[in-house]
C-alpha cells in the first residue's frame, strides 16, 4: 500500500496531482489514511469553523455546527440546508428544466432530451447558487434522498477513529 | 435390445463420490448458506498451508484463461470478435461455480454458469449424458442469457473418468437468424422473433461437432460463414483450457486442484467484503435510471399491433451496504418487461453488474463467483429484468442493461468521493449506442448481416479529477475499442465518409464526460441492403454526478435518394466529416434538396432499404460529467473549444466563458471576464429558480390530474401494479390521497400481457436457475 502526502492528496482535491502518482493511486490498495487527510484538506479549504464530518459533493458536506453542536448539511458557501438525516434537495432551491426552450439553452437541437419524456432538475444552493446536483427524471419523480450515511459505523468500527459529538 | 445400456446413456457416477451432481451442488448451496462461508469454507487449507503453490496455480490457470482468449480470437472472422474482443472463456467447478475468468466481455461469467447449473438441476447427467469430449452449446436467454446473438459452448472437464469441472467460451455472433439482420434485432415482440435458441443442446462428442447441428445452426443463420468460425474459435479455446487443467491436474495433483476450485471462490467473496471496507461507507444510496422505448412511430414496424406503443423502462436502484461490509442491492419498483426486445434475465442483469464492478471496485484478476455470494439480490419477478412469462424477446437487452447500472456507479463513486478517493469517482457510463444493424447482399454477392461495434468505443463518465475519456469504451466491454476504418469496410458495404469526434455530445461539468464519436456512412455495392438504429433519443439514460450534467440524447440522420453518385462524378461536394452542429446542418448542402432527409430524435427503427450512395450516420454517445460545469478550468474550456469537444455558444451558456478567437481563430478565454460572468450566472440562476418545497405542490397537482405523457404514466403503472412498497413511497411522499390510484387500464394503451402471463417455470419437467430474491 502506498502512502500519500497531505500536499499529494491537496493536489488532488484541487486536481492538480500529477498523472504517476494518480496512477498510483489507482493501481494500489488504498490507503486507510486518506481520509482524515482529506477531512483536513477540505477544512483549510472552507471558510468556516464548523468541522468537516463527511464531504458529500465539492461544495457539499456534512458538518458539526460550532454553535449548536448538530450534524448539518452545509454549503461551501456557509448556507446550512438543516439536519444531516434529512434530504438536503428539499431545502434547496429547484429550477426545472421541463420545456424545449429550457432544454435548448444547454444543448444543441437534437441532443436536448424531450421533455415529454425527461425533465432536469437542477438544485442550487439557495444562497451561492452553486449547483449541487442535478436530477434527469421523468415528471413526477419523487425528489431522491440519494446518500444516508452510517456515520457512526464507518468512523467507530471502519477506520477506528472517535466519532465526532453530536448534539440532538 | 434396440435400448443402449445405462452405461451407454451416460448415467453414472461422475463425481466418484456417490453424489449426482445435482446433489453435490445442493450440498455446496447448503453448506454455504449454514456456514456463511462458501462451501463451509470457514479455513483456506490449501491456501494457508501451501501459499506458494497456490498462487502457483492461480497465475498458471489465469494466464492460461488469457492467453486462450487471445489465441481462440485470432480464429474468428467476425470483427465483433476479432477487432472488438467480444469474448470470453471460463472455468467452473464441478458445482458449476466460477473459479476463474478471462479479460473480455466477463458478463459471462454468471451466463455460462446458470447454462452449467440448468444442465445439473435438469439432471442432464441421465439424459443426454455427460461424458469426456462432450460439447454443449446454450444461448437460451430463458437461462440466463443477455441475447441469443451471445452463443455459449461448454465443454465438461474429466480427470481419469470423474468430472472434475467446466470450461465455458462465449463469443458474440454476427447473426442468429432473428426477424432482421444483425446480432441486437429490433421490431419482433417476443422471443419467436428473436433468433435461433438452443438450450444447453450437446452439439460435440468426442470433440467433434455433431453433423445435425452444424446442418441446422447454419442454415438458422444469415451469416453461416461467421458462425462456424466463432463456434471454432470457442471450441480451440475450451479444449487449451481443458489441456492446460488437464497438464496442472497432472503436476499439481487433482486433490490441490478440487481444494483450489472451490476455496478460490471463498477467497472471492471475502476479497468483495474486504473491498467494500476499503473503499466505501456504510449506509444507503438511492439511485435510478431510465430508457425510452419509442416504438408508437411510423418507423417502426412491429409484428403485433398491441406492441405499437411508447413507454419508459424504470430501474431504481437501493443499495445497502451494511456496518459488516455485507450488502444487498434491490431494485424493488423496476417497470414491468412489455412486448419489445429489451428484456433481461435475471442472471444478465446481475452477471452484468459484475462487469461493471470488476471496473470500479474490483478490478482485480480474482473476479469469480465469490463475489456474488457476497451479494444480496433482490429482482421482483415480473419486472424487465426479471420476466414471468417466457415469451419475452431478450435480444437488445443491452438498449437498458447499461443504462440500468448507471445508477450503481453514481453510488459507487458517491462513496469514493465521501472517503477521499476521489480518482476512483467515474459519474456513469455512456450510453452504448447507435448500434448501427442491418443486412441484404452485400458487395460480395452474399447474404450477410452487420452490427457495428463502433458503439464499443463509447465516451465515458468523468471522474473528479478530470474528465472521462472521449470515445474510449463500453460498460459491457472494458476492452473496447471503435475498430479500424479498414476491417469495417471490409465487412460492411458501408464507405466511410467521415470519422469524428462527437462536439458536444459529454455531459457538462467541472469535468466533463467523454466525447462520442459519428461516423458518417455511405452504401456502396452493396445489392439488397437494409439498416435500422437503436439508441436513445427521447432521453439520456445516464446522469451527471454532483452538479455535473447527463451527456447529450441521440439522434438520427438518414439520406436516401441522393444524388452523389452525381455529385461524385461531376466532382461537386459531397457531405463529408462531421455533423458538428445539428442546430446548423451541413451536410444537407452537399445533397440535392430532392433527397429524402430523416434528422430526428427517433433512434430507435426498424429495417428500412438503403440504396447505395444513400447516407447513414451513426453517432455513438459520450459520458456524464461531475460538478457544477461553472468550476470548469478556463484553459479547459480553451482545450474544449479548439479541439471541436464543445461548441462556442455552450461554452458561453453552460460554462459562463467569455470567449474570443484570436487572430489565427484560436479561441480564447477571457479569465477575469469569466469569472465576473459566471457570477451573474449563480444570480441568475436563483431567480429563476423556486424553493423546492414550492414546486413540489406545483408537480402535486400535476400528479392529482394525472398530466403526464402516456409513456411516463405507462412507466409508473407497471412499477405501481409490481410493487406496493413503490407505490405506498411514491403516494407517501407526494401526500397523495389514498384513493389515488394509475391502473394500467385507464391509459387508453394495448395492455396486452398485463394480466396472464405464464413463466417458464411451468413448463413440464423444467427446473428453473433463480439466484436472486424475487
Amino acid at each position: 500500500m502506498s502512502v500519500f502526502t497531505r500536499e499529494q492528496v491537496n493536489n488532488l482535491v484541487d486536481g492538480k496531482l500529477d498523472w504517476d502518482t494518480t496512477l498510483r493511486m489507482l493501481q494500489t490498495p488504498k490507503d486507510k489514511e486518506r481520509f482524515e487527510l482529506y477531512l483536513s484538506v477540505l477544512q483549510d479549504k472552507v471558510s468556516w469553523k464548523d468541522k468537516i464530518i463527511l464531504p458529500l459533493g465539492p461544495h457539499l458536506y456534512i458538518v458539526q455546527s460550532q454553535s449548536s453542536g448538530q450534524w448539518v448539511n452545509k454549503c461551501s458557501c456557509g448556507h446550512e440546508f438543516g439536519d444531516y438525516k434529512h434530504n438536503w434537495k428539499m431545502d434547496a432551491a429547484i429550477y426545472v428544466r421541463d420545456t424545449p426552450e429550457a432544454m435548448q439553452e444547454i444543448y444543441p437541437e437534437l441532443m436536448a432530451p424531450d421533455t415529454d419524456w425527461q425533465v432536469y432538475r437542477e438544485y442550487y444552493c439557495p444562497e451561492c447558487g452553486i449547483l449541487h446536483d442535478v436530477e434527469a427524471p421523468t415528471p413526477w419523480y419523487p425528489v431522491i434522498h440519494d446518500f444516508e450515511p452510517d456515520i457512526e459505523s464507518f468512523y467507530k468500527n471502519w477506520l477506528g477513529i472517535p466519532v465526532p459529538d453530536r448534539a440532538d | 435390445m434396440n435400448m443402449m445400456s445405462m452405461k451407454q446413456v451416460g448415467l453414472g457416477n461422475l463425481l466418484g463420490n456417490g453424489l449426482t451432481l445435482k446433489a453435490h451442488r445442493d450440498a455446496v448451496l447448503a453448506r454455504t448458506k449454514e456456514s456463511g462461508y462458501y462451501n463451509a469454507l470457514e479455513k483456506l487449507d490449501f491456501k494457508e498451508s501451501d501459499p506458494i503453490s497456490y498462487e502457483k496455480m492461480f497465475s498458471r490457470l489465469r494466464g492460461g484463461l488469457v492467453h486462450a482468449r487471445e489465441t481462440a480470437k485470432k480464429i474468428a472472422a467476425s470483427p465483433i470478435v476479432e477487432q472488438e474482443g467480444e469474448l470470453c472463456f471460463t472455468l467452473y467447478n464441478a458445482a458449476g461455480d466460477c473459479i476463474l475468468t478471462s479479460t473480455g466481455i466477463i458478463i459471462h461469467v454468471g451466463t455460462m454458469g446458470a447454462a452449467i447449473k440448468y444442465m445439473i438441476e435438469n439432471d442432464w447427467e441421465t439424459n443426454p449424458g455427460i461424458n469426456p469430449g462432450d460439447m454443449f452449446t446454450n444461448n437460451d436467454c430463458s437461462i440466463g442469457n443477455v441475447h441469443p446473438c451471445d452463443i455459449a459452448t461448454i465443454v465438461p472437464i474429466f480427470w481419469e473418468g470423474k468430472l472434475i469441472g467446466w470450461v465455458g467460451g462465449v463469443t458474440h455472433v454476427i447473426d442468429t437468424g432473428a426477424i432482421s439482420p444483425g446480432s441486437m434485432s429490433t421490431g419482433q415482440t417476443s422471443r419467436f422473433g428473436d433468433g435461433y435458441m438452443t438450450t444447453c443442446r450437446k452439439t460435440g462428442v468426442n470433440d467433434e461437432p455433431l453433423r445435425d447441428w452444424l446442418h441446422e445452426s447454419q442454415r438458422s443463420t444469415r451469416t453461416p460463414k461467421y458462425l462456424i468460425l466463432d463456434e471454432r474459435t470457442r471450441i480451440a479455446g475450451c479444449h487449451m483450457i481443458r489441456q492446460l487443467v488437464e497438464e496442472v491436474v497432472e503436476s499439481e495433483g487433482v486433490e490441490a486442484f478440487d481444494k483450489f476450485a472451490y476455496e478460490i471462490i471463498e477467497e472471492g467473496r471475502r476479497g468483495l467484503q474486504s473491498r467494500l471496507k476499503d473503499m466505501t461507507i456504510p449506509g444507503v444510496y438511492r439511485k435510478v435510471a431510465f430508457v425510452d422505448v419509442p416504438y408508437n412511430h411510423e418507423d417502426v414496424q412491429l409484428t403485433a399491433s398491441y406492441a405499437k406503443m411508447n413507454t419508459i423502462m424504470h430501474a431504481p436502484t437501493e443499495l445497502t451496504i451494511r456496518p459488516d461490509a455485507t450488502w444487498r442491492m434491490n431494485f424493488e419498483g423496476g417497470s414491468r418487461w412489455c412486448w419489445h426486445s429489451f428484456n433481461a434475465n435475471q442472471v444478465a442483469f446481475t452477471s452484468g453488474i459484475w462487469v461493471m464492478l470488476t471496473q470500479t471496485l474490483v478490478p482485480t484478476q480474482r473476479i469469480n463467483d465469490g463475489a456474488y455470494y457476497a451479494t444480496e439480490f433482490n429482482i421482483p419477478k415480473g419486472t424487465w429484468m426479471n420476466p414471468d412469462d417466457r415469451r419475452t424477446a431478450h435480444s437488445d437487452a443491452w438498449h437498458y442493461l447499461v443504462s440500468a447500472w448507471t445508477g450503481m456507479w453514481r453510488a459507487m463513486s458517491q462513496s469514493y468521493f465521501s472517503r477521499g478517493y476521489l480518482e476512483e469517482v467515474n459519474a456513469g457510463n455512456g450510453n452504448t449506442s447507435n448500434w448501427l444493424q442491418g443486412g441484404g447482399i452485400n458487395q460480395d454477392g452474399e447474404i450477410h448481416a452487420v452490427n457495428s461495434f463502433e458503439t464499443a468505443a463509447t465516451g465515458t463518465g468523468a471522474c473528479a479529477v478530470k474528465d472521462g475519456l472521449n470515445h474510449a469504451a463500453a460498460v459491457w466491454n472494458p476492452e473496447g475499442d471503435m475498430g479500424d476504418i479498414e476491417i469495417w469496410e471490409m465487412a460492411e458495404p458501408l464507405l466511410f465518409m467521415g470519422r469524428n469526434v462527437k462536439a458536444n455530445s459529454g455531459g457538462y461539468g467541472k469535468y466533463r464526460g467523454g466525447c462520442g464519436l459519428e461516423t458518417l456512412r455511405m452504401v456502396w455495392h452493396a445489392q439488397d441492403w437494409t439498416m435500422f438504429f437503436s439508441g436513445n433519443g427521447y432521453m439520456n439514460s445516464d446522469w451527471g454526478l454532483m452538479g455535473g450534467y447527463p451527456a447529450a440524447t441521440g439522434y438520427r440522420f438518414e439520406a436516401h435518394n441522393t444524388d452523389l453518385k452525381a455529385r461524385i462524378e461531376q466532382k461537386l461536394s459531397i457531405p463529408l466529416g462531421a455533423d458538428s452542429n445539428p442546430s446548423e446542418p451541413d451536410y444537407e448542402r452537399h445533397i440535392s434538396a430532392t433527397a429524402q432527409i430523416k434528422r430526428d430524435k427517433q433512434c430507435m427503427t426498424t429495417e428500412t432499404i438503403f440504396e447505395d450512395h444513400d447516407l447513414y450516420l451513426n453517432y455513438i454517445r459520450g459520458g456524464p460529467g461531475f460538478g457544477d460545469p461553472l468550476d470548469r478550468e478556463p484553459a479547459a474550456i480553451a482545450r474544449d473549444l479548439n479541439n471541436r469537444f464543445v461548441l462556442p455558444e455552450f461554452a458561453r451558456k453552460v460554462y459562463g466563458a467569455v470567449i474570443e478567437q484570436d487572430d489565427d481563430g484560436n479561441w480564447v478565454v477571457n479569465s477575469e471576464k469569466t469569472t465576473v460572468r459566471r457570477a451573474e450566472i449563480r444570480k441568475e440562476r436563483l431567480q429563476r429558480a423556486v424553493p423546492t418545497r414550492e414546486w413540489m405542490k406545483e408537480e402535486r397537482e400535476r400528479i392529482l390530474t394525472k398530466s403526464a405523457s402516456v409513456q411516463v404514466r405507462h412507466m409508473y403503472s407497471t412499477s405501481f401494479a409490481l410493487s406496493e412498497k413503490f407505490t405506498n413511497e411514491f403516494k407517501q411522499f407526494w401526500d397523495l390521497p389514498q384513493e389515488w390510484s394509475l391502473p394500467e387500464s385507464e391509459l387508453g394503451v394495448p395492455s396486452f400481457g398485463s394480466t396472464y402471463r405464464n413463466d417458464i417455470s411451468e413448463m413440464p419437467g423444467v427446473s428453473t436457475i433463480v439466484l436472486v430474491d424475487e
